[in-house]
């Protein structure tokens, strides 16, 4: 498939999932000396069609590289961003994408995408111990940076209860954590 | 079992977590059906030093980037470097184009380095420690031009959010350029012994192969997905920094041998291609490198309020030496650490690649394939077998599976 614009890529995204995108957005910031611009793009789609955008990603290249997902705990959600990159191969054409989906607290659950993307296994397996998302339908779903004594239920990533705290230890002449600071 | 009867078994060789071959610990269980290995299991998080979790709930910002620094001891620039780039985006900072260049150069300068550390190690695998002595002895050249330039041969804290704390003055060119032309001269000395030494070539030729399609599912990124044919270098499709203003190619091994085979031999091409590439853009930076400032905030207090009060999100990517490199920074206003902050080193990418580039391969030559993609985990002092037919354990020292690779390449040149 050619290769299209930044704006051509938001907008097959939003024909192709119809009610499930939100919005997409492109960032770019030019550098060095001859103001060339870095650019990518940040789209977000509901969970339901989650599994729809990563098809579209494959169809929009053969095989997209997927560098990483990265979660955070906003509260009463997750967010999710997996982020691939488009087109490599020339000078200044790459693009970065960043396919956000928010999941809620009660039901941390996503499909998983080794079937399209047999690369992302370590990365799914990250965002389950780390997170505490289920990945579902994921091949092999052991720990992978985690010691197999570290209790069920404890997400290190996680801000709510059951981030790491209660594992923390003292040392002796600290004060546990939050009464450390001055005032 | 009727009599007659044979029953197929393989061995599971587990190798590591501690191994010379490595930089790092990590865990390679090998199931072997007699030399030959037939999977890998890849067992990480032996050093898992929760630097993620330091950073989003202990330091403050600029604490962080130089605890990013030493998450790995080799790529002490690309870090930093990749998160200063994050951060910079998700607070909208700006960066004085001098500190473009002179980071740039600083992460050149590493790419250097850990070159031609990784030839000394790939040389050592195959019991051909005379190279071993000879590029590390090679490479202590661009260590002592970077602590004359940097003032540290490692963890050299040069980078700061919106800039870099030390200049490159005009008296330190002449010693850079020094140096320069010494890796130029020698480069012809180091391609002859790697590319033309008939040992290196047999030991390396048609082992460890990572097909295009592989390496493309697998999304290997640097040396070792540029030896398998994949034209794919952050520095020359999204440049960032000072990368932009120059025109870097990324190095498959056909620009030499007009083939791709995507083995042993190849990545050690592209590696070696990379040093001169190297080189030449040090070169290319000094001569356009602009004047002026080198940071766009010189008051730290000043600069920690900034960055408390920012909010958004930025993507850093980075060719590190192995490849690339992505970290994923979001700053919450009001918050005194980064809100999330995310890193990929290139290795964990890689290290799914590992399974493909073992499979077949003799346990021989289990060290040198592996260390090919240049893992940045850690160390294999023993090896401990089970036999699982009947279940007894023998340990195998570092020195033995050692001896191994070396007897192979003595029957070889016999």
């Amino acid at each position: 498939m050619d290769r299209l614009a930044p704006q051509a890529i938001i907008d097959s995204f939003a024909a192709k999932l119809g009610d499930g995108f939100v919005e997409g957005s492109i960032y770019e910031r030019e550098v060095a000396v001859k103001k060339n611009k870095f650019r990518s793009l940040w789209i977000e789609v509901r969970k339901a069609a989650f599994r729809n955008a990563v098809e579209h990603v494959c169809h929009l290249q053969k095989y997209p590289h997927l560098a990483i997902i990265s979660t955070s705990d906003l509260g009463e959600e997750v967010e999710l961003i997996y982020h691939f990159t488009l087109y490599y191969g020339e000078h200044l054409q790459e693009l970065s994408l960043g396919l956000r989906v928010k999941l809620p607290k009660t039901d941390l659950r996503v499909p998983t995408i080794t079937d399209l993307i047999p690369g992302a296994i370590f990365t799914e397996r990250e965002i389950q111990e780390m997170m505490g998302v289920e990945v579902a339908g994921i091949p092999d779903g052991r720990r992978l940076f985690i010691d197999e004594d570290v209790p069920e239920g404890v997400y290190p990533w996680r801000k709510d209860e059951t981030g790491p705290d209660k594992l923390l230890r003292v040392l002796p002449g600290r004060k546990p954590r939050g009464e450390d600071k001055k005032g | 079992m009727a009599a007659g009867e044979t029953q197929k078994t393989t061995y599971t060789i587990p190798v590591g977590p501690i191994h010379p071959a490595l930089k790092e610990p990590i865990q390679l269980m090998l199931e072997i059906e007699g030399e030959r290995v037939v999977d890998t299991d890849i067992l990480v998080g032996q050093v898992h030093r929760s630097i993620e979790w330091l950073g989003m709930n202990r330091n403050n910002p600029v604490q962080t980037l130089y605890l990013a620094e030493r998450i790995c001891g080799i790529c002490n620039i690309c870090h930093p470097f990749c998160l200063a780039i994050g951060v910079e985006q998700a607070a909208s900072m700006i960066v004085p184009e001098r500190a473009e260049y002179i980071r740039v150069i600083a992460a050149e300068m590493e790419r250097i380095h850990s070159h031609i550390l990784w030839a000394g190690v790939a040389a050592h695998e195959i019991g051909f420690d005379t190279v071993f002595y000879l590029t590390w002895r090679v490479r202590e050249e661009i260590m002592d031009l970077i602590e004359y330039v940097f003032g540290n041969r490692i963890t050299k804290a040069v980078l700061q959010f919106g800039g870099v704390r030390r200049d490159i003055t005009a008296e330190q060119l002449p010693r850079i350029r020094q140096s320069l032309d010494y890796y130029r001269s020698i480069f012809e000395h180091l391609r002859r012994i790697f590319l033309e030494d008939k040992t290196v070539r047999m030991r390396t030729r048609n082992v460890g192969v990572l097909t295009t399609e592989d390496a493309l599912k697998l999304l290997a990124v640097g040396p070792t997905g540029r030896a398998s044919g994949v034209p794919k270098d952050v520095r020359q499709d999204q440049p960032y920094s000072a990368y932009a203003d120059l025109n870097v190619k990324a190095i498959t091994p056909d620009l030499v041998t007009g083939t791709v085979v995507g083995d042993v031999y190849d990545r050690i091409i592209v590696r070696l291609l990379e040093i001169k590439q190297s080189v030449e853009i040090i070169e290319e930076c000094i001569d356009r490198m602009p004047s002026g400032p080198i940071m766009s905030e010189t008051k730290m207090p000043r600069l920690l309020r900034m960055l408390t009060d920012a909010a958004g999100e930025g993507i850093g990517r980075v060719e590190a030496p192995r490849g690339e490199d992505i970290h994923y920074v979001r700053l919450e206003a009001g918050s005194e650490t980064l809100a999330t902050w995310k890193v990929r080193a290139p290795t964990y990418v890689n290290l799914l690649a590992v399974p493909a580039i073992l499979k077949d391969m003799q346990i021989a030559d289990v060290p040198i394939a592996f260390a090919s993609i240049d893992p940045c985990q850690s160390c294999t002092n023993r090896v401990v077998v089970t036999d699982r037919a009947t279940g007894r354990r023998s340990v195998l020292g570092y020195e033995d599976l050692h001896r191994l690779s070396v007897e192979k390449t003595r029957e070889m040149l016999r």
